[in-house]
């Protein structure tokens, strides 16, 4: 809905080389790493994706894939973790930034929102205050100034009676008004970029619309860059631009979000549309999941990472099963998206009786 | 409660903010427990005793060195003249045997030098164990490393027997202040254990992500986000710890190794009076109920505060 409103040529592909102006955030060959006892874990590997003002991408997956990580690479806010890679904020390289310029640039040019508002916000002070507090830190105001802004944001995200309620404590809003105070906090400094990490998961469907909305309704008067994370299709469906689908660590594909949902490429992002019930389905029809389950990323295999689970490489020869699983397949452009598959349309098409 | 669908403040709009806060909660929580009310009364009782020490000495119409051999017979060792420990109006709570020392007087100073020493530690314990404590508890790694062991080489350190020493050692210095830093110094340890505890769940809170997501920076979450959330236990463990420095410095003026004479304290009291416990047992009975009397209040007080501030952890 929001993404209507920009003014970006809308035939444009997808990837960061396509862009006219410089992109917003730009993540170049992000790899995110985790010592642990039994090795590494690659949680994020060689992921690039660009996301220009007033754009929304979403970034899909299941639990595990490396969403959030990725979120939370960007905002620099991995401790004991490796990363590698570019992270560009404006032309501005943030990985290697010292943590004091970091904390300059956190709340300020761009913001992030949780999953639980209920536990995001502090139990101890009131919305108010907390408000106050993210403005407080970037701009020294003063109490009475920051509170002002403070209801002032209220006010903006549709809350009613923003100064009463502005002295009201976190357990006394609904789970969707918490998460309009989270985002009044995250945009109280006008942010560039908003990286919002499941904002709806724990919202009820009718809230979650209302959220979704509001998020677009801000980032079209602000001209925000979103980067929604999500693992629900109907979210992205509604809100993003462009989409990219990650599986173990990688990004499988990347694409606009009407070819994607029409023509998805990856025989993952395949099965995730094909695993959404339909409306049409009889009642007694199984829900079809993809089989298997995600892989281990400590150690993980030289090549597709979903080559065990892909119908595609079941179908495939022999051959061609082994360059899948010992070769890694590169995002390459295919029909207007960029797809990290070895097996091609045409290959599908031999299996895509077995898929549909 | 259960008829209004509304939480509790808003019947009254205009005492939303009062009442709700979580000190305010805490208040009200506080104000309906008797036990609070009478501990509380003990304590601010015995703090106003020691703050007007001289004041009230001075009312009574002796001061603790003075010698009264009026009220002692000398034919008897000493013995105080009347009923009691000499009770009389002259002296309100009798005097010392042999000397003669107006009790009321030296209760009262010594109250003062009790308290003052035992609230000083505490202070300095408290203080020291919650810096140690959310250092360690929030940075983790190797400053949680070092610190921890030097909290367990602390707790397991015969402090006892160090601060004897230390005390008998030591001569020319302030017995008062050397004291206060010596019980301090074996403190720190347990109040940086519970601070350390509560910061290391509190650390992984979302609300400390959202604050970082804002660009707060250590200090700012330090003082902001998670102080608040170890103030509760820390001040119930405060509490509870305040008795055990009056205990422990009356044992060491119990020893002979505290405060020095004539400098009244009640360990000192208590020591002097054993020898007198057939002949003259009010002596020993004055000096001991103030004592119990602080310490039970500041334990009830504790329990308390705990049980309001800290209603997660158990009872031990």
């Amino acid at each position: 809905m929001a993404a209507q409103a920009v003014p970006t040529d809308p035939a444009a592909p997808a990837g960061p080389a396509a862009s006219e102006e410089q992109p917003l955030l730009s993540v170049t060959d992000l790899t995110v790493t985790f010592p642990t006892r039994h090795g590494d874990v690659r949680a994020v590997d060689s992921l690039s994706f660009a996301v220009r003002r007033g754009q929304t991408l979403g970034i899909v997956g299941e639990s595990g894939s490396g969403k959030s990580v990725t979120s939370l690479a960007v905002m620099g806010l991995h401790t004991g973790a490796r990363v590698t890679g570019s992270i560009a904020l404006v032309g501005r390289e943030l990985n290697g930034l010292p943590e004091r310029e970091l904390n300059r640039l956190r709340g300020r040019r761009m913001a992030m929102i949780f999953q639980d508002p209920l536990s995001s916000l502090h139990p101890y002070y009131t919305v108010g205050e907390q408000i106050a507090e993210h403005h407080r830190v970037h701009f020294g105001s003063r109490r009475a100034a920051a509170r002002k802004r403070a209801v002032e944001m209220l006010a903006e995200v549709g809350i009613p009676e923003p100064a009463r309620r502005a002295g009201e404590y976190p357990h006394q809003f609904s789970g969707g008004m918490r998460q309009r105070v989270m985002i009044a906090m995250a945009l109280a400094c006008e942010p560039d970029l908003l990286i919002a990490d499941e904002p709806t998961t724990a919202l009820d469907v009718t809230v979650q619309a209302q959220i979704l909305e509001l998020i677009a309704r801000l980032q079209e008067q602000r001209g925000l860059a979103v980067v929604m994370i999500t693992h629900d299709l109907g979210v992205v469906a509604r809100v993003a631009r462009e989409v990219l689908v990650m599986y173990g660590g990688r990004a499988a594909e990347q694409a606009p979000v009407d070819t994607l949902f029409a023509d998805p490429g990856h025989p993952y992002t395949r099965g995730l549309l094909d695993s959404l019930p339909r409306l049409d389905d009889s009642d007694d029809a199984p829900l079809r999941a993809i089989p298997g389950s995600p892989p281990s990323l400590l150690d993980p295999a030289p090549g597709c990472a979903f080559s065990p689970r892909c119908p595609r490489a079941a179908a495939a020869t022999p051959a061609e099963r082994a360059h899948c699983a010992g070769v890694r397949p590169e995002l390459r452009p295919s029909q207007g998206h960029l797809v990290s598959c070895h097996l091609s349309l045409h290959t599908a098409a031999r299996v895509q009786g077995g898929t549909r | 409660m259960t008829t209004t669908p509304t939480p509790a403040s808003s019947p009254a709009p205009a005492a939303v903010p009062a009442g709700s806060g979580p000190w305010q909660l805490a208040r009200a929580e506080l104000r309906r427990r008797t036990a609070v009310k009478v501990s509380l009364a003990v304590v601010a009782l015995f703090l106003l005793m020691a703050a007007g020490a001289p004041l009230l000495s001075s009312l009574a119409g002796w001061s603790p060195e003075e010698f009264d051999k009026t009220a002692v017979d000398p034919y008897l060792g000493g013995r105080p003249l009347g009923p009691l420990g000499g009770i009389s109006a002259d002296h309100w709570l009798g005097v010392e045997p042999v000397t003669g020392r107006d009790l009321f007087a030296r209760v009262v100073h010594g109250a003062q030098v009790s308290l003052l020493i035992a609230l000083t530690a505490t202070a300095i314990v408290v203080l020291a164990g919650t810096a140690a404590g959310i250092t360690a508890g929030y940075f983790g790694g190797r400053t949680d490393a070092v610190l921890s062991r030097l909290m367990d080489l602390t707790m397991s350190f015969p402090s006892l027997i160090f601060m004897i020493a230390m005390m008998s050692v030591a001569k020319d210095v302030n017995r008062i202040l050397l004291m206060t830093a010596v019980i301090g110094l074996f403190g720190w340890p347990g109040v940086a254990r519970v601070v350390r505890g509560q910061t290391l769940s509190l650390r992984h809170r979302e609300y400390v992500d959202a604050a970082r997501v804002g660009g707060s920076g250590p200090w700012r979450i330090l003082t902001r986000d998670i102080l608040p959330g170890v103030a509760g236990p820390v001040i119930a463990y405060t509490t509870l710890i305040v008795p055990g420095m009056i205990a422990t410095e009356a044992a060491l003026s119990y020893l002979g190794v505290g405060v020095r004479p004539p400098t009244p304290s009640w360990g000192q009291m208590i020591a002097e009076s054993v020898a007198f416990y057939d002949t003259d047992p009010m002596y020993f009975v004055i000096p001991s109920t103030c004592l119990f009397l602080t310490v039970l209040a500041f334990t009830l007080l504790g329990d308390a505060l705990r049980d309001v501030l800290d209603p997660r952890s158990g009872r031990t």
